[in-house]
C-alpha cells in the first residue's frame, strides 16, 4: 500500500484524560492519556474490554462531555459541543419514539434550514439507502431492532456529517442480523467514505469493519497498540479467508489480557 | 360499530345490577327511603332540575370553574415542572415550596380561599389551580428527568440549541408522564370543586347538593350527586380517549 501523501487528520486527540465521578463513591480515571489520530476517511476502531474507556473516548469526541484534560480537535477547531459535523449512532437507536421514521430523519434537515421540497427528497433519498422505503410513516415501536438502528443511520448520514461516531451500534441486535448490519455499514462507508470511529468490543466485527484498530487497555484505558486491518477487498467472503481469521485471532491475543484483567477488576 | 357498543354496553350491566337493587331494595323497604330515594324518584327529580335550568345554570358555573382552574394547572404545572427538571436554579428555588405544599390537603385551603377571593369563581378556580398543579408539576418533572440522555445527545448531534431540545425532545419525552400526572389532576378537580362549593358558594353543583340536602329534597340531592359522578366518569373516559389519540406512537 502507498504512502503517498500523509493523510490530514480528521480528530487528533492529544493526551485526553478523563475521571468518572460517581453520585455516590470514589472518583476514577476512565481514561489515562489517550493520544491518537483519526485520520480523514478512514474507518477507525476502538476496541476493548467492557470498561475501558472506549465509549466515554467517543462521546468526548462526540462533544457530549466536557474535556477536562487534553484536548480533542476535529480539523481545525478544538471540541466543545456536540455538532452537525459529528454525526452520532447509538447502540440502543435513539430514535425520537414520538416521531415516524420520516419525522426522525427529517429532524437534523430541518435543522440545516434546508427549503422543504429539499428536505423531504434527502429524507427519502436516505430511507431508500437504508432500505426501508415503505416504512416512512411507521413508529419506532413498530420496527424490529435492525430496523430501527437503519433509522437512526438514516437520520444521522442525513445531514451529512463528515464524521461518524458510531457506539456499539450493532451490539444490541441478535447475530444475524448484526451480521447483515455489518455488510450494509461497510457497503454504505465504501460509497460515502466518512470518517469513522466505531466502538465495539467484538474482535471480529472490527477486523471485518475497520482499516485501522486501536486497541485500549482495561480501566484505566489507554491505547495498547494500533494494528492495521486492511484487506485487499473486504465482503462477506473475506469472513473465510485464511489472512483474516489469523488477523483476528492475533488481535485477540491483544484483547485478551486486557479482557481478563478487566473481568479481574470487576471483583 | 354496533358490535363495540353492545360490548360496551355489557361491561356496564354490574351498574344496571346496581340499580336494580337500588330500586328493589327501597320499594321493598328492606333500606329505608329516608336514607336513601328510590331510584325512579331520583330519576324524576333529575328530569325536574333539568327542566326548571337549575342543572344546567349549576352545572355550567361549575364546569366553568374546574375548567379555568385545571387548565391553568396543567399549563402553569407542566411549564414548571420541565423547567424545574432543566435548570438548577429553579429546582432550587421551588422543590422546597412544592415539597411542603404536596402533602397539605388542599381542601384545607377553602377558608383561606373564601377570605382572599370570596364567594364567587375566583376562589374556586384558585383552589383548583393550586390543588391540581401539584401533581402535573411532579409527573412533568420526573417525565423530563427521565428522558434518556442519547435523545438529547442526537437531538444535539443533529444540530439542536439547548432550547430546540428542551421543547424538542424534553416535553414530548415527558409527555406519557405529564399526561397520566393529568388524568389524577382531572379527578382531584372535581373533588375540590364539589367541597368547596359545598361549603363556600352561591352557585354550582356542589352549593345545590346542600342546598337540596338542607331543603330536604333528597331526591334531588341523589340526582345532582349522580350527575357529579356521571361527569367526573365522562370526563375521565373523555380523557383517556384523547390520551390514546396522543400517544399512539406508544403502543
Amino acid at each position: 500500500m502507498a504512502e503517498g501523501n500523509r493523510l490530514a487528520a480528521a480528530i487528533r486527540v492529544d493526551g485526553v484524560s478523563h475521571v468518572y465521578r460517581p453520585p455516590r463513591g470514589k472518583p476514577v480515571l476512565a481514561l489515562d492519556k489517550i493520544s491518537l489520530e483519526v485520520r480523514e476517511r478512514e474507518f477507525l476502531a476502538l476496541l476493548g474490554p467492557s470498561g475501558c474507556g472506549k465509549s466515554t473516548l467517543l462521546y468526548l469526541m462526540g462533544g457530549f462531555m466536557p474535556i477536562s484534560q487534553g484536548s480533542i480537535y476535529v480539523g481545525e477547531r478544538a471540541v466543545t459541543a456536540p455538532g452537525p459535523d459529528r454525526g452520532v449512532v447509538f447502540q440502543h437507536f435513539a430514535l425520537f419514539p414520538w416521531k415516524t421514521v420520516r419525522q426522525n430523519v427529517l429532524y437534523g434537515l430541518e435543522k440545516l434550514g434546508l427549503p422543504r421540497e429539499e428536505q423531504r427528497r434527502r429524507a427519502q433519498e436516505y430511507i431508500d439507502m437504508v432500505k426501508l422505503t415503505g416504512f416512512e410513516d411507521s413508529y419506532p415501536n413498530q420496527l424490529s431492532g435492525g430496523m430501527k438502528q437503519r433509522a437512526a443511520i438514516a437520520r444521522t448520514l442525513a445531514v451529512d456529517p463528515q464524521i461518524l461516531l458510531m457506539d456499539e451500534p450493532f451490539g444490541a441486535l441478535d447475530a444475524q442480523t448484526r451480521s447483515l448490519m455489518q455488510e450494509e455499514l461497510l457497503s454504505i462507508w465504501q460509497r460515502t467514505r466518512k470518517t469513522v470511529v466505531f466502538v465495539t468490543h467484538d474482535v471480529q466485527e472490527a477486523v471485518y469493519l475497520a482499516e485501522r484498530i486501536a486497541v485500549m487497555t482495561a480501566r484505566p484505558g489507554r491505547i495498547k497498540t494500533i494494528v492495521d486491518s486492511r484487506f485487499q477487498e473486504k465482503g462477506p467472503g473475506l469472513l473465510k479467508s485464511p489472512a483474516f481469521v489469523e488477523k483476528v485471532d492475533y488481535v485477540w491475543n491483544l484483547v485478551r489480557q486486557e479482557a481478563i484483567a478487566a473481568q479481574g477488576g470487576k471483583a | 360499530m354496533k358490535q363495540s357498543l353492545l360490548a360496551t354496553a355489557w361491561r356496564y350491566t354490574p351498574l344496571l345490577l346496581l340499580v336494580l337493587i337500588w330500586e328493589a331494595g327501597t320499594r321493598l323497604g328492606i333500606i329505608s327511603k329516608w336514607a336513601l330515594p328510590t331510584f325512579d324518584s331520583v330519576a324524576v327529580a333529575w328530569f325536574n332540575l333539568l327542566e326548571s335550568g337549575d342543572l344546567i345554570y349549576n352545572g355550567a358555573a361549575s364546569l366553568m370553574r374546574a375548567a379555568a382552574g385545571l387548565g391553568l394547572a396543567v399549563v402553569v404545572g407542566a411549564v414548571l415542572g420541565i423547567l424545574m427538571a432543566w435548570i438548577k436554579p429553579v429546582r432550587i428555588v421551588f422543590n422546597p415550596i412544592v415539597q411542603v405544599f404536596y402533602p397539605i390537603p388542599k381542601s384545607a385551603l377553602i377558608p383561606i380561599m373564601m377570605l382572599w377571593l370570596g364567594f364567587g369563581h375566583m376562589s374556586k378556580i384558585m383552589l383548583i389551580f393550586l390543588g391540581c398543579m401539584l401533581p402535573v408539576t411532579l409527573s412533568a418533572f420526573n417525565g423530563a428527568r427521565g428522558v434518556d440522555h442519547v435523545l438529547i445527545w442526537s437531538a444535539r448531534s443533529l444540530g439542536a440549541s439547548w432550547r430546540a431540545v428542551l421543547w424538542e425532545v424534553i416535553t414530548p419525552g415527558a409527555m406519557p408522564e405529564i399526561l397520566a400526572g393529568v388524568r389524577t389532576s382531572i379527578a382531584l378537580s372535581f373533588v375540590l370543586l364539589v367541597s368547596s362549593e359545598l361549603i363556600v358558594s352561591r352557585e354550582g353543583l356542589g352549593y345545590l347538593i346542600g342546598w337540596l340536602g338542607d331543603g330536604g329534597v333528597y331526591n334531588g340531592m341523589f340526582a345532582v350527586v349522580l350527575t357529579v359522578a356521571g361527569l367526573g366518569f365522562a370526563a375521565d373516559r373523555l380523557y383517556l380517549m384523547l390520551m390514546r389519540r396522543l400517544l399512539v406512537w406508544r403502543e
